[in-house]
């Protein structure tokens, strides 16, 4: 894992002073809150229903032992003992006092992380594959890139004020594990036909009202040009995007409306100037890099055997771990989705035994993915009845990975201020439903997300099974929409037809469910049946 | 090699004095030590018609690239920010250093004192807010970071040629 050197370390403690001088001149009342306000949001610091809300990065998903303890130490001190991952890899904090934000990310600081750029109109935490350095299926480890990129950009001066949010994407195998084209911009590392490793580039993407899938704006990018490519790409929307509606500043809006070709024209000559002017890193500099993330040490001569005589280990350990590059290793994901549990949310206590977990078993490695959950990226096979039986004890053992009930949701009415309706709540009732665990095996993978406003925290554009939560004349109301995915054949879902109300939504999805289960060929799983069938045999069950 | 980000007090500029506009009607922020120019500034459409001018105000959505022909008998130009979240300033300003013009560039209208740091690292070397600074702000934001990541119109020296030193020629 990198680790700061002198200069990292200095570069975020100087941004926790600035911040800590900001909320004085805020508390003394030297700012509004409307002058206040674009400075806490480069900090992570929004104002929600009740308190503030502080959004914390854990780039590219990838964190320690040390830095979770961290996370539940704030958890316990200065919110309620609690901890909320997001979609974006991230973890939030629903109950900070202004009054303590500052000392918060000064205790942050203490284990080199930071809240910089996780909200506002900056380039925000990047996202990768949360199986990084561990998969079977990768060509390279990304993150090295990740780390590189996470500091080209840091404090970018040209792009202090962008139109709107910027997220970026980052993996290096053919399955997409991070919704790679539903980001603004987004790397898969390849590699060519001269065996040069490179970048396949996507730019465009992104859900909220008006979404849409990135489009390939690169098929080959040298590695050591990955700098002036994006600052071609940033400054091509900087310059260009409109600036008098909100919604129609992504980066998305703008390659709709100048077409693909031409963003990819004015990118491209931009690119050559940048080219001339030399700010690209250099290799020692990526080189640097890389050697924190050389693989651990992985113990020879492992066996692959898995002692399955206990039946709900054996169920546990066929759903939630995946195939290791390491002989003798298996990626476990630890699921944050208990039945009647809020999707991504975590006790301190909980953190703090993930944390064992990982120091003992996991080479000190912890994962957050996009889908709410967590991964344990190193564990020996002969070690994974220990780490089942431990998280069972803590609560943290449920068996539902891509499954029905493994629910993204985003906060909703329940925190949000912008939200039209609850989202938590909801995917409570449906994972209630649907708690049968052999139903759900039988139902096999089926993606459900959830989102309490057109904003798409909660991905529905990309869920197999899609909730948008709307105001219908002052009552909360839901969308439905199918056959949205977040993988290599990403697709936006759509709208079945009229709304329902919470009772109805439930109902209604049950009814979905039902259809795939009647219909469906042997080996569909629910995205395979509706992409062969299409959505009038799903409207006709959901509608009668 | 400086192992401190020197763009407080960057070439054409020391530390930055607060003086009275031309107008007289508040402090503005310079950084250069030529004197000011106090004729006034023209439209970009003006200044490209007009021979004489040599102040040039460009509005947020005017494309700063027009002027690559004329720099040489530019001396001031003003880019106006109609809202601190209109960063498109922020790329003008870095253009401009870009295509070698070495005048004054001043940032006017909603300046967050904050952000000054970050205008300085991309060419702008005077400011004249809607509402003034107050020195302190102006010193406390100035000296806030120590490095810098990235390359931009200054000569601050990024982190990763003070990690490399044996690659650093310049
Ligand atoms: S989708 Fe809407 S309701 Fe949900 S967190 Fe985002 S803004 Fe809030």
């Amino acid at each position: 894992m990198y680790r700061y050197d002198k200069y990292d370390q200095a570069m975020v403690d100087a941004r926790v002073e600035e911040f800590r001088d900001q909320a004085r001149r805020r508390i003394e009342g030297h700012l509004t809150d409307d002058q206040f306000k674009p400075l806490r949001l480069k900090n992570g610091l929004y104002l929600q229903l009740h308190a503030y809300m502080l959004r914390v990065a854990i780039p590219y998903g990838t964190f320690d032992s040390r830095q979770m303890r961290k996370l539940a130490h704030i958890a316990r001190t200065y919110d309620r003992g609690y901890g909320h991952f997001t979609t974006r890899q991230n973890i939030q904090y629903n109950w900070i006092k202004l009054e303590e934000a500052a000392d918060l990310l000064g205790e942050l600081a203490t284990v080199e992380m930071h809240a910089i750029q996780t909200s506002g109109e900056s380039v925000r935490n990047i996202s990768a594959d949360q199986y990084a350095g561990a998969a079977a299926d990768e060509i390279i480890d990304p993150r090295p890139w990740c780390e590189m990129i996470r500091q080209m950009t840091t404090f970018m001066p040209e792009f202090s004020y962008l139109p709107r949010k910027f997220k970026i994407a980052v993996i290096a195998s053919k399955v997409d594990r991070a919704a790679l084209r539903w980001h603004d911009f987004a790397l898969r590392i390849v590699k060519n036909d001269a065996g040069e490793i490179g970048f396949e580039v996507y730019a465009g993407g992104g859900m909220g009202r008006t979404p849409f899938i990135a489009f390939k704006i690169r098929d080959f990018l040298p590695t050591d040009q990955i700098f002036s490519y994006l600052q071609a790409v940033l400054r091509v929307w900087n310059r260009n995007a409109r600036r008098d509606n909100i919604h129609k500043q992504r980066m998305k809006i703008l390659v709709h409306e100048l077409g693909e070709e031409e963003f990819a024209r004015q990118v491209e000559e931009e690119f050559q100037h940048f080219l001339t002017l030399a700010t690209d890193f250099p290799q020692a500099e990526y080189d640097r890099i890389a050697a924190y993330f050389a693989p651990p040490p992985f113990e020879q001569g492992l066996s692959d055997e898995i002692d399955r005589s206990d039946p709900e280990f054996a169920l546990w350990v066929d759903r939630q771990t995946v195939a290791h590059k390491a002989p003798g290793y298996a990626i476990a994901n630890i699921s944050l989705k208990p039945i009647g549990g809020i999707p991504g949310d975590i006790s301190a206590d909980q953190m703090d035994l993930v944390a064992d977990l990982a120091e003992r078993y996991s080479f000190d490695e912890i994962r957050a993915t996009h889908a709410q959950n967590l991964v344990l990226p190193h564990v020996r096979k002969q070690d994974l009845y220990a780490v089942w039986q431990a998280l069972t004890e803590a609560g943290l053992a449920d068996v539902n990975l891509d499954l029905v009930t493994d629910i993204i949701a985003c906060p909703g009415l329940d925190y949000c201020s912008l939200a039209n309706a609850r989202s938590i709540p909801l995917a409570q009732k449906i994972a209630e439903r649907f708690a049968d665990r052999q139903r759900q095996q039988d139902l096999g993978e089926l993606k459900i997300k959830i989102s309490g406003c057109i904003n798409a925290c909660g991905h529905h554009h990309a869920g197999n099974i899609g909730i948008l939560g709307v105001d219908k004349k002052g009552s909360e109301s839901y969308q439905l929409l199918l056959g949205g995915s977040g993988d290599e054949e990403t697709s936006q879902a759509k709208i079945t037809g009229p709304g329902f109300d919470e009772n109805g939504i439930v109902d209604a999805i049950e009814r979905t469910v039902e259809r795939y289960r009647a219909i469906r060929e042997p080996g569909e799983r629910f995205i395979d049946t509706y992409r062969r069938v299409g959505m009038d045999q799903f409207k006709e069950a959901i509608y009668g | 090699m400086v192992d401190r980000n020197p763009v407080a007090g960057g070439p054409g500029g020391g530390p930055g004095t607060l003086e009275p506009a031309p107008g007289g009607e508040r402090d503005w922020l310079r950084f250069r030590d030529d004197p000011a120019p106090d004729e006034p500034a023209v439209t970009l459409d003006a200044f490209l018609d007009q021979s004489n001018a040599g102040s040039v105000r460009l509005e947020a959505g005017d494309d700063v690239r027009r002027l690559g022909p004329v720099l040489d008998r530019l001396r001031l130009v003003e880019v106006d920010f109609p809202r601190f979240r209109d960063g498109r300033g922020f790329s003008s300003a870095r253009v401009l250093r870009e295509m070698g013009y070495t005048g004054e560039i001043k940032a006017t209208g909603d300046v967050l004192v904050d952000l000054i740091y970050f205008m300085r690292r991309c060419g702008f070397d005077s400011f004249a807010p809607n509402v003034p600074f107050n020195r302190e702000d102006v010193n406390a934001a100035m000296s806030r970071y120590p490095y810098v990541y990235q390359p931009a119109a200054d000569d601050a020296v990024p982190i990763w040629k003070l990690r490399h030193p044996d690659l650093a020629n310049g």
